[in-house]
């Protein structure tokens, strides 16, 4: 995808200004909109926030782009011989799958857990153990029956490491029935591939998850990565706890009920959609939390969560190539037990845009919004931002403070982490006072 | 007169005193004097005032005094000694004949319902069920019984009806209607608040004063208010007073200390004794099953489990519930609650008062949305035994107002008629356009007081609202809550031109803030 260089300089003197003198200069009012032509692999949420943002036109099929919302099937295929000016944007790093699949980031957490018991002791090292313990299949295959043995009666999970959505995922508490599995050739769909045992992990299976109201459930958060060297990292305020089906099933209940006043019949059951009310917003969920366990205890999980973003991102730092087209917003699957330490179940390079409700809708439409204003095509922000609509910077190049001011503003007192997970997300307040015109603006 | 004025005083302390004879706190206070005997500072020739010292400084004194504030709290001052007990049930004859017919006709409809469905009203379960209830007690909401041919036995809308046509037939006015008179839909001449008594009233409330639900939101800083109320709010858990724990409230309490504040005001302590109780209240559900369990379980599938906040305690609900209409000791708030539980007949002895049961036992029959009540506890509590005490609490101070016909200024006909009247009187504009459209404010408010907004307001701004019910021990909030709320969207109001649009735009409830609103209404509204 070649863009012009005339092209270049008609989007924007503004761009030109950037770009040549370093600092932005403040904008002159009301110029003709340069337009960013953006080219998207999905039809939910995404293409409608695309579509409706100021200056953004969709291109055909063989157009020039400026921005790509692409699948990563694209990236794999594309990426390597795909030229792209410096102003251009795709939504995923090339190997991605370092932190996304799962036997990778099990032998990038281990290293990176290795390398800071070297450096830093166990019980830094300790601040690692978020990822229950995982074995590759086969590679690690007597490991894993070394770890089995001590553990007597604890419950294994088995996992394809490339598939999503549950599918071919099976329980397991006795050594016999991998074996059996190992025998069998049921797994007929990927007979083609001959390492196909090559393609699964077996998991500790976390056998005592917090529940609420007798239901399990898992938590999903964003991650934004702006970069990975220097790791910059942002974590969006919403998200929500998905609660489990199993045992929630309401078939339709036709209701009619008649009047003491024999008024006509009225039907008032509202029609049941099975994927409505299984989720809660994490604002909630934090709520209920705090009001059982109070605050300090409920401060320590969500601190913890936080260690499991940046870890999780530090140990594949290295490995991940850092393009500077390449921006990543991922979805965090993160599973409570009962003594409310945090666990991560995956990391999901492209998680689910589609929304199940009217609520889910609105957060994907907040989210999406706010990682196209930090991806800041129309070049309106300094980059010294702590905080862009619902996202809160948490890792730049080290950890970020809540306190007032920028990014370079220095700290005094004590260091309380910026992140905001499950606080109100008053974004619209917030992104109005942050583009307004930059000369009118108090702040540095 | 001081007269009266003592009279009154110890008629009070004498009822009150009786009612704590007797029970456990008396037992345990007896206890704890005998007990202190032992002690070196208790001596024989000032034993009273020794025993006293005692009892302060132990914490005694003051579960007692919380004790003494709760009766102060629940029941009614005491009338003319002369006065019936019906009196203290409801002062006005005609009220009480209303609800006394609104109760014939409750029983006749799940009397029809259960001769239609030939089900009796209660049964003991066979052995085999009994055991598959216990085994599955922590999950009946997997239970799929067929609820199909179950009716609620009615539903709010039913009530308003009923209120519209209550009449004091000692009331003339001889007026024609007219602007200047009452246009809407309750026409009783009840007292109501108006907006400089609600001022005083709610003065807590008022703009100088720090809240929960405004001040401590992201933008302000927590050391101009949030951070001294939370360290008060601890202190009053500290000390354990209740009176103070309500006056406390008034601000809003902090979440993590709302459910410890609530038992403190509500005088709730789960002793062993009351776990006891509860598990008895289990074991009577276990054995016997009753019509209105059905009519429970129906309630909930249709209104909690279809919430997308409460959906997860669909079980919580049953287990306080099913537990609820069993519950005998609730039959004591019929004292002063205008309504009287209905009453069955064993098989066969129809007339015969010896054989007269209570039905349900607590003489409470559910209606359509009567779970809401205890879905939001569900946030704050989750030991059932807990759970189940502070919703009975809740219950007999409050919440059987919102459904049972009286004069109470707290009691739904003074709420309608006060949402009504603050309506009328501060946007004559919007009220008027209303009626004229065929919507009449209070068809689409009703449903949120009956509910005391459960299920209508997002849950953390429907805890700060039951925090200022607690605190002012009065329902009358949720009458201004409700005006607050057309106040806040009369500028598409008066844009409709239907009931049905009306409707629409007062659907959807969950994204407004409580407190700025009535903030707003109360304090800042030029009246």
């Amino acid at each position: 995808m070649n863009v012009s260089s005339q092209h270049f300089c008609e989007i924007g003197k503004y761009y030109h200004h950037y770009c040549t003198d370093g600092e932005p200069e403040a904008q002159e009012t009301k110029e003709p909109r340069a337009c960013i032509r953006f080219k998207c692999a999905l039809t939910n949420t995404i293409l409608d926030i695309l579509r409706r943002r100021p200056g953004w036109v969709e291109v055909k099929e063989e157009g020039e782009w400026d921005f790509y919302w692409c699948d990563v099937s694209w990236l794999r295929e594309n990426f390597d011989h795909t030229y792209m000016d410096e102003h251009v944007r795709i939504c995923h790093f090339r190997n991605h799958y370092e932190l996304t699949r799962k036997n990778y980031i099990v032998k990038n957490l281990k290293r990176f857990r290795k390398q800071i018991e070297r450096e830093a002791g166990k019980l830094e090292a300790t601040k690692c153990d978020f990822f229950p313990k995982t074995f590759e299949m086969p590679s690690e295959y007597h490991l894993f029956v070394e770890e089995f043995r001590k553990n007597p009666g604890i419950t294994w999970i088995m996992k394809p490491v490339a598939r999503s959505q549950g599918r071919g995922i099976f329980l397991f508490r006795k050594l016999k029935d991998v074996i059996d599995w190992r025998k069998d050739g049921v797994r007929t769909d990927d007979q083609k591939d001959e390492t196909q045992v090559e393609n699964y992990v077996a998991q500790c299976y976390i056998e005592n998850p917090y529940l609420i109201g007798g239901r399990k459930f898992d938590l999903r958060v964003y991650v934004l990565v702006m970069s990975y060297i220097p790791l910059k990292a942002w974590l969006y305020r919403d998200g929500f706890a998905r609660f489990s089906n199993t045992r929630f099933t309401l078939s339709s209940i036709d209701d009619h009920y008649v009047h003491l006043t024999n008024v006509a019949v009225q039907k008032t059951a509202p029609d049941y959609d099975p994927e409505k009310g299984c989720k809660w917003m994490i604002q909630r969920f934090r709520q209920y939390l705090t009001a059982k366990h109070g605050a300090e205890v409920v401060e320590t999980l969500f601190a913890e969560m936080d260690n499991i973003f940046i870890k999780s991102l530090q140990s594949v730092q290295k490995v991940i190539i850092s393009d500077k087209h390449c921006f990543e917003l991922y979805g965090y699957d993160i599973l409570i037990d009962q003594d409310l330490k945090p666990w991560l179940l995956e990391v999901n390079a492209s998680p689910s845009l589609t929304a199940s409700s009217q609520e889910d809708y609105e957060l994907k439409c907040r989210l999406l919004k706010d990682t196209l204003h930090i991806v800041d095509m129309e070049g309106r922000l300094t980059g010294k931002e702590k905080r862009i609509g619902g996202f809160d910077l948490m890792w730049n190049d080290g950890p970020v403070s809540r306190a007032e001011g920028n990014v370079d503003t220095p700290v005094n007192g004590s260091f309380m982490a910026n992140t905001h997970l499950g606080y109100n997300n008053d974004r619209k307040k917030q992104l109005k006072q942050l583009f307004k015109p930059l000369h009118t603006q108090q702040k540095v | 007169m001081m007269l009266e004025q003592d009279t009154g005083l110890s008629l009070a302390i004498a009822q009150i005193v009786q009612r704590l004879k007797g029970s456990s706190l008396h037992s345990q206070l007896e206890r704890q004097a005998r007990g202190s005997l032992h002690k070196p500072e208790i001596k024989l020739d000032s034993l009273k005032e020794d025993i006293k010292e005692f009892l302060k400084t132990s914490g005694w004194e003051k579960r007692l005094q919380n004790a003494v504030y709760s009766e102060l709290n629940v029941f009614p001052s005491p009338c003319h000694p002369a006065a019936p007990p019906e009196h203290m049930k409801e002062p006005l004859v005609y009220m009480r004949k209303a609800q006394g017919s609104w109760e014939k006709r409750i029983l006749k409809s799940l009397n029809s319902m259960c001769t239609e469905l030939s089900i009796p009203l209660a049964r003991k379960r066979p052995i085999g069920e009994q055991k598959e209830l216990l085994n599955k007690w922590n999950e009946m909401g997997t239970d799929e019984p067929d609820l199909t041919l179950f009716r609620p036995v009615y539903a709010p809308k039913d009530f308003l009806e009923v209120l519209m046509n209550l009449r004091n037939p000692n009331y003339e006015n001889g007026d024609q209607p007219s602007f200047r008179n009452h246009l809407g839909l309750i026409q009783v001449p009840l007292k109501v608040k108006d907006i400089p008594e609600l001022k005083d009233y709610f003065s807590e409330l008022g703009l100088n004063t720090g809240q929960l639900g405004i001040d401590d939101s992201t933008q302000v800083p927590p050391e101009l208010f949030e951070n001294e109320h939370v360290r008060v709010g601890q202190t009053v858990l500290t000390e354990q007073d209740s009176a103070a724990a309500q006056q406390y409230v008034r601000q809003g309490c902090p979440t993590a200390l709302r459910a410890e504040l609530w038992a403190l005001i509500l005088n709730i302590s789960n002793q062993p004794e009351d776990i006891l109780y509860y598990e008895q209240l289990k074991s009577n559900v276990i054995q016997h099953d009753l019509l209105v369990d059905s009519l429970i379980y129906k309630d909930v599938k249709l209104t909690a489990s279809n919430d997308d906040y409460y959906f997860v305690f669909e079980d919580y609900l049953y287990q306080v519930l099913l537990c609820f209409s069993r519950d005998t000791s609730v039959l004591e708030h019929f004292s002063y609650n205008s309504a009287t539980p209905p009453k069955s007949y064993i098989r066969g002895k129809l007339g015969m008062e010896e054989y007269a049961v209570f039905y349900p036992p607590n003489g409470v029959i559910p209606f359509h949305g009567f779970s809401m009540y205890v879905a939001p506890l569900c946030f704050l509590y989750h030991e059932p035994s807990k759970l189940y005490q502070i919703f009975r609490e809740m219950y007999v101070r409050f919440f059987f107002r919102l459904h049972s016909i009286s004069s109470h200024p707290s009691g739904i006909v003074s709420l309608c008629l006060l949402f009504e009247t603050l309506l009328q009187t501060h946007l004559p504009q919007l009220f008027y356009h209303l009626r004229e459209i065929g919507a009449q404010p209070l068809r689409i408010s009703f449903k949120w007081m009956v509910r005391a907004f459960s299920g209508y307001l997002a849950t953390d701004q429907l805890l700060l609202l039951w925090d200022r019910i607690l605190g002012y021990n009065s329902l009358e909030i949720l009458a201004v809550l409700a005006a607050a709320v057309f106040a806040f969207r009369a500028v598409n109001l008066m844009e409709v031109t239907s009931l049905a649009a009306a409707e629409a735009v007062l659907a959807d409830l969950s994204t407004l803030k409580v407190m700025p609103l009535l903030q707003i209404f109360l304090f800042a509204t030029v009246t």
